[in-house]
């Protein structure tokens, strides 16, 4: 891990006369994981949304590799900073031409071999690879999700609560497949999760938002560590893991 | 004194006598309690000014002759075709100007071709019923187009936005809606052509059989307004399209959420 990928100064958003987040200045290193979490309407998948410019902030910047994004073409960032969404949306076409969406849009064609290899990191089964993609399972969607973001590969995933459909087996299955990626390739991974324990086991830094601001900001250590985090962010846990608790407790 | 127009004693008992169905519809819909018979009634009298007065408006632009009439009128049916469209979208803004941009563009080229390759001459009794059946097809692809378009992208949103965050552009990220619009939107017209004749006679040939041309003559004359409608479906489809598609994205191919404004 290393020098700064992403960074926001001061990043304020507003839809109509709402404020969604305010005064945001963060720093995000090469190569890992942060994990932004916080209450519902926090601001968190309007973060992502800013740095994937599907949004533009009110004010502030947001600097990629140390450049303003509003300065990069749009479309090339958005191919560097790759989004996966809550929910999966599948293209018509196999899983092959899901796959190929991103390089297409470039005239380029991925090998049937580079597909594969896709396929294999986001761990899907090699003989999906000419299934009509709307057959998928929901974890498998998201996998293809995945795969079909890494093929225009980015050096930035945003990860918008991508386990949240999932069960747990699917969930550790995908957050597997991330840290590998991670680890292999260098990817930074910019993941929002309702879990703070789905936090505590991939984050190498956590962002609390609260009400559209940086409510805490630091390493899962000093946050989440039972016996030394950070008093607020482990009271919102506890708030978090209570209420999902009340959903399985018998 | 019976005005000139009802031809005679004659003509105006047919004509009141048609009016026996409307009585009927209103019989039935009172026996069914189906509370129609105020909007029948309404109908019925409002169709009958509207049409006397077409009817004399028309008389007096053929008499006149004047080209500029003749497209004063093109224009008012275009406006009321552009607005009614718009009418079903009124979530969609600019849906009216897109709705008589579309029209009035669609029946230029229509009307323009039909004119240029010499099919009909621009003098009214030709220009305007012509016009009237470009201008009412055309605003019923317009009005599919931009209710469809509206619905799908609304619907589609999470594709669209997908694509755009694989680094597609807008026409990229939406050309299976927007293709998909256009599809609907001429779907009608074309299972028209397909079957026309077999399962109805088209209005036009009906009027001029009534009238008393031959068969033959009239089915001629269908033929190219069959053709002829076809090309207004598509000219007003695809541009009212790439209008509609256009309002949803800045230049910067990002989707823009419309609902936002009704926070302001």
């Amino acid at each position: 891990m290393g020098s700064k990928i992403l960074e926001t100064q001061c990043l304020s958003l507003r839809r109509g006369r709402q404020t969604v987040l305010t005064d945001i200045s963060i720093s995000i290193k090469r190569g890992e994981v942060l994990v932004v979490i916080g209450p519902s309407g926090a601001g968190k998948s309007s973060l992502l949304r800013c740095f994937n410019r599907l949004e533009n902030m009110e004010r502030g910047r947001i600097l990629f590799n140390e450049s303003d994004i509003t300065t990069l073409p749009i479309l090339d960032l958005r191919r560097q900073i790759g989004m996966v969404f809550q929910k999966s949306a599948v293209f018509e076409g196999t899983v092959a031409d899901n796959i190929c969406f991103g390089p297409r849009l470039r005239d380029e064609t991925l090998t049937h071999e580079r597909i594969l290899e896709l396929m294999a990191q986001a761990a899907l089964e090699p003989d999906l690879i000419d299934r009509d993609a709307h057959e998928l399972s929901g974890g498998q969607e998201q996998r293809l999700a995945i795969a079909r973001a890494l093929a225009n590969q980015p050096s930035v995933l945003l990860l918008d609560e991508p386990t949240s459909a999932l069960d747990p087996i699917a969930t550790h299955k995908v957050e597997d497949i991330l840290l590998h990626l991670r680890d292999t390739s260098g990817l930074t991974l910019v993941w929002v999760s309702h879990s703070v324990e789905q936090a505590r086991r991939v984050a190498d830094r956590v962002l609390l938002l609260e009400d559209g601001r940086v409510s805490r900001f630091g390493t899962v250590d000093a946050l989440l560590d039972h016996e030394r985090g950070d008093a607020h962010t482990l009271a919102f846990a506890r708030g978090v893991d209570d209420n999902d608790a009340v959903g399985v407790s018998p | 004194m019976i005005p000139d127009f009802f031809g005679g004693v004659d003509e105006l008992t047919r004509l009141l006598l048609s009016a026996t169905f409307v009585l009927i519809a209103a019989g039935i819909s009172r026996w069914q309690s189906a509370d129609l018979e105020r909007d029948l009634v309404i109908a019925t009298v409002r169709s009958f000014i509207q049409l006397i007065l077409i009817g004399y408006a028309l008389e007096l632009v053929f008499e006149q002759d004047n080209p500029l009439f003749t497209v004063g009128i093109l224009v008012v049916m275009v406006t009321i075709a552009g607005r009614t469209s718009s009418a079903r979208v009124k979530e969609l803004p600019y849906a009216s100007r897109i709705g008589v941009v579309s029209i009035g563009v669609g029946t230029i080229l229509t009307v323009g071709i039909l004119l240029l390759f010499g099919v009909f001459e621009f003098v009214p009794q030709d220009i305007i019923p012509i016009g009237g059946m470009v201008v009412g097809s055309a605003m019923t692809a317009a009005t599919l187009v931009m209710t469809g378009i509206h619905e799908d992208f609304y619907n589609q949103r999470l594709v669209i936005e997908t694509k755009l965050a694989l680094g597609a552009n807008a026409r990229e990220a939406s050309m299976t809606q927007f293709r998909r619009a256009i599809r609907n939107a001429m779907i009608p017209m074309v299972d028209a052509t397909k079957t026309v004749g077999l399962i109805k006679l088209p209005g036009a040939m009906t009027g001029m059989i009534l009238a008393g041309a031959s068969p033959l003559e009239a089915v001629r004359i269908q033929i190219i307004v069959m053709y002829m409608l076809v090309g207004a479906v598509t000219f007003t489809g695809l541009i009212a399209a790439y209008l509609t598609y256009r309002t949803f994205f800045n230049k910067e191919h990002q989707f823009i959420d419309m609902s936002i404004k009704n926070l302001v």
